[in-house]
């Protein structure tokens, strides 16, 4: 079986020097910050050449974070999908409960050999902040970790175990109190910082290296995935599909199928209430070109380049911008990228859990929507592998109110989520 | 279009008549559209007016990775209240039609979205003489440099304590009119004490240019301004500013006043 360290061997599809894929991608970054990007890269470079580093991060991320996640065939979801047979790369299944310990694990790693001895994070689901504490805790790091104060409440579950694992957690109170303004906090703390700290950026974004970076500790998954379809089923999947917030767990499973021509790969974005209302966080779909937290790519702005706010139902899917590789495959039509709904990736996340016994981060309900929509479209002999990116145990609040199939009184806040019967407050589950 | 007499030229002036005077020049920031667009008309001018040899229009954004809760807040409120980019080119049209010399700070989406080359026509022909770019390195900047020298505008670019001798090279050489220093390692806003890394910092971009300095970040009071004036070619001054401006145009005239004193060695000490 493929190790996680293969995905660092390079490939035909890089980024030049500066980090540019194509027009996107590069460093729009402050001037003090550079030195320690440059490290960073300088530092990834040596590392990934180094087999003593290479060894061990194949050994924690199997014998820690439980690699290889298997593949499972959801053969009772499929029968809602036309028929295509639905195979979900099961990332849920790892450590700290979704992809994001992938890139975790080697950041952390990097800045033991940068000999710094705090990181930050931020996060907006929490799982990128669990799987930062966690990482910490295992190799006694310092850990800071800036979550927009909406999502500290939505994903309070969250907040609590990093928390526990002696992370400190500090809520966002500025602008639109999501994942935006929780990576314009950790910048301001990691310029003030940097001499000893680490930012452990949590998704395929940002300034050149973290995009590459980042991608290749997640490109585990696609290869991971590739060869037990390949095992089970003697052929490739007609289709790879994921959620995509800033594209991290999509830039993993997609990137190893780039050269298989027949291989469609679409990843989906929240469009929240649906693109045409304005309310959503589908960047590709509903964006322009702009740059925003260090690189160029897609971003919901307004006329003047201001960072519009966004919504969706889903915390980690709920940011303005997309990782730069995206917006490449986006305009070279390698990638297509659709958005899906609150409701739609709800109901995708209630089929889930009542055909296969698996409750789905709300994130990954998005990509499992996305499959469904499409194993229609492709009809029964097609093959759809899901990157079932993370599991649902910190959306079971969100999950109860929508659906409504917990006492309204007994939850902390009273106000019903968009789209409850108005009536009474309840949702068929 | 060339100028007779460019953007760079006249920002050039700033610093040769604070030197023929034996001090440093004062450059003071507020941010355009705080707490109207008007009122920032009027608390630049009284800057000006109070002793500022050039001000630095903030143009509001979203996102401001670089600056403290003072300037958030204050280009929160602007944002709010509907300020928008053609306000911000208003702004310098007005300070340079009764004299004043104006720069632009501004992160560079808003840029980006208006369009580099469209931007830097609009301020050049509002009387701006250069762009101040928090977030924009010279490494991407290809497209702004080229810009700037068609319309006479200074790009000007900052180094920081981490900057390497590389980088301050690569960086002085792509700046005109002066370069920013930054004095720290962190946000803007106002600090007690001026970091020692500042002097440093001028002394080793000085190994690498003879452009004017500016340093930034942290200066909130004439003592400190008298003693970056010791160092640099100019002090400039923003959080300490806009928190004056909270108070109204008095506040705003008291504080430049002060600073006005301290970057002439005249301050006293508080
Ligand atoms: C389970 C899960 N999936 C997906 C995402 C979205 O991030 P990305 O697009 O980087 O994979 C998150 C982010 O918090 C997440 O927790």
């Amino acid at each position: 079986m493929t190790s996680a360290s293969q995905g660092l061997a390079g490939t035909a599809h890089e980024p030049d020097d500066r980090g540019h894929f194509g027009p996107y991608g590069g460093r729009f970054m402050p001037e003090a910050l550079i030195a320690a990007v440059d490290e960073v890269a300088a530092e990834y470079e040596k590392a990934r050449h180094d087999p003593e580093f290479l060894a061990e991060l194949d050994r924690l991320q199997r014998d820690y974070a439980g690699r290889p996640s298997p593949v499972t065939d959801a053969r009772r979801l499929a029968e809602h999908a036309g028929g295509a047979r639905i195979l979900l790369k099961r990332e849920d299944l790892n450590h700290t409960g979704s992809h994001k310990i992938n890139n975790v694990l080697g950041q952390a790693l990097l800045t033991k050999r940068m000999g710094k001895r705090r990181v930050i994070a931020e996060t907006g689901a929490g799982q990128h902040g669990v799987a930062t504490a966690t990482a910490a805790a295992l190799m006694g790091l310092e850990c800071q970790v800036y979550m927009g104060e909406v999502d500290t409440e939505r994903q309070a579950l969250n907040v609590a175990r990093m928390r526990l694992l002696g992370a400190e957690v500090v809520p966002v109170t500025t602008g639109s109190r999501t994942l935006k303004d929780a990576l314009n906090e950790a910048y301001r703390d990691w310029v003030s910082s940097v001499g000893h700290t680490h930012y452990i950026l949590g998704t395929a974004a940002g300034p050149h290296p973290f995009p590459r970076m980042v991608r290749d500790f997640h490109r585990v998954i696609g290869l991971e995935a590739r060869e037990q379809v390949l095992a089970a089923y003697d052929r490739l999947p007609d289709a790879v599909v994921a959620c995509v917030g800033g594209g991290s767990n999509a830039i993993g499973i997609f990137h190893p199928f780039l050269d298989d021509a027949g291989v469609r790969l679409v990843g989906y974005e929240a469009a929240g209430d649906g693109v045409e209302t304005g309310r959503h966080a589908a960047s590709i779909t509903g964006g322009s070109p702009g740059a925003l937290h260090g690189a160029m790519s897609y971003l919901l702005q307004d006329a003047d380049g201001q960072t519009l706010e966004t919504h969706s139902i889903s915390a980690g899917l709920d940011y303005p911008g997309v990782g730069p590789e995206h917006a490449f495959l986006a305009d070279a039509g390698r990638a297509t990228y659709e958005p899906v709904t609150d409701a739609e990736a709800m109901d995708a996340f209630r089929l889930l859990c009542r055909t296969e016994g698996i409750i789905p981060a709300i994130e990954s309900a998005h990509a499992i929507a996305g499959a469904l929509r499409l194993g229609r479209e492709l009809g029964p002999d097609a093959t759809i592998l899901v990157n079932l990116s993370g599991r649902g145990d910190k959306d079971v609040d969100t999950a109860a109110r929508w659906f409504g199939v917990v006492d309204p009184e007994s939850l902390p806040t009273e106000e019903p989520p968009p789209g409850t019967d108005a009536q009474t407050g309840e949702r068929e589950l | 279009m060339t100028r007779s007499v460019t953007g760079v030229d006249r920002l050039g002036e700033v610093f040769t008549t604070a030197k023929a005077e034996d001090r440093a020049a004062l450059i003071a920031y507020l941010p355009a559209g705080y707490p109207t667009v008007k009122g920032s008309l009027g608390l630049l001018t009284q800057a000006l007016e109070a002793g500022a040899d050039l001000v630095e229009v903030g143009l509001p954004y979203s996102d401001p990775v670089l600056d403290g809760p003072v300037i958030q807040h204050a280009v929160d409120a602007a944002l709010k209240a509907g300020v928008r980019v053609r306000d911000t080119l208003e702004v310098v049209e007005q300070l340079a039609a009764r004299g004043g010399r104006a720069v632009v700070m501004t992160y560079w989406n808003p840029v980006l979205r208006y369009g580099v080359d469209a931007f830097a026509r609009d301020l050049a022909s509002a009387g701006g003489l250069g762009v101040i770019t928090p977030d924009l390195v010279p490494d991407e900047g290809a497209g702004w440099l080229d810009a700037a020298g068609r319309e006479g505008l200074a790009p000007i670019f900052l180094v920081a304590p981490s900057s390497t001798d590389e980088r301050i090279a690569a960086t002085t050489a792509a700046t005109r009119g002066f370069l920013y220093a930054a004095s720290t390692m962190g946000v803007t806003g106002a600090r007690d004490a001026v970091s020692d890394t500042a002097t440093t910092l001028v002394e080793r971009a000085r190994t690498h240019t003879d452009l004017p300095i500016g340093v930034g970040l942290g200066v909130r009071n004439g003592a400190q301004a008298g003693e970056v004036a010791r160092f640099a070619d100019g002090v400039i001054v923003g959080s300490a500013l806009v928190s004056a401006a909270e108070h109204g145009r008095a506040a705003v005239a008291r504080l430049t006043t002060e600073l006005a004193a301290g970057v002439r060695g005249q301050h006293t000490g508080r």
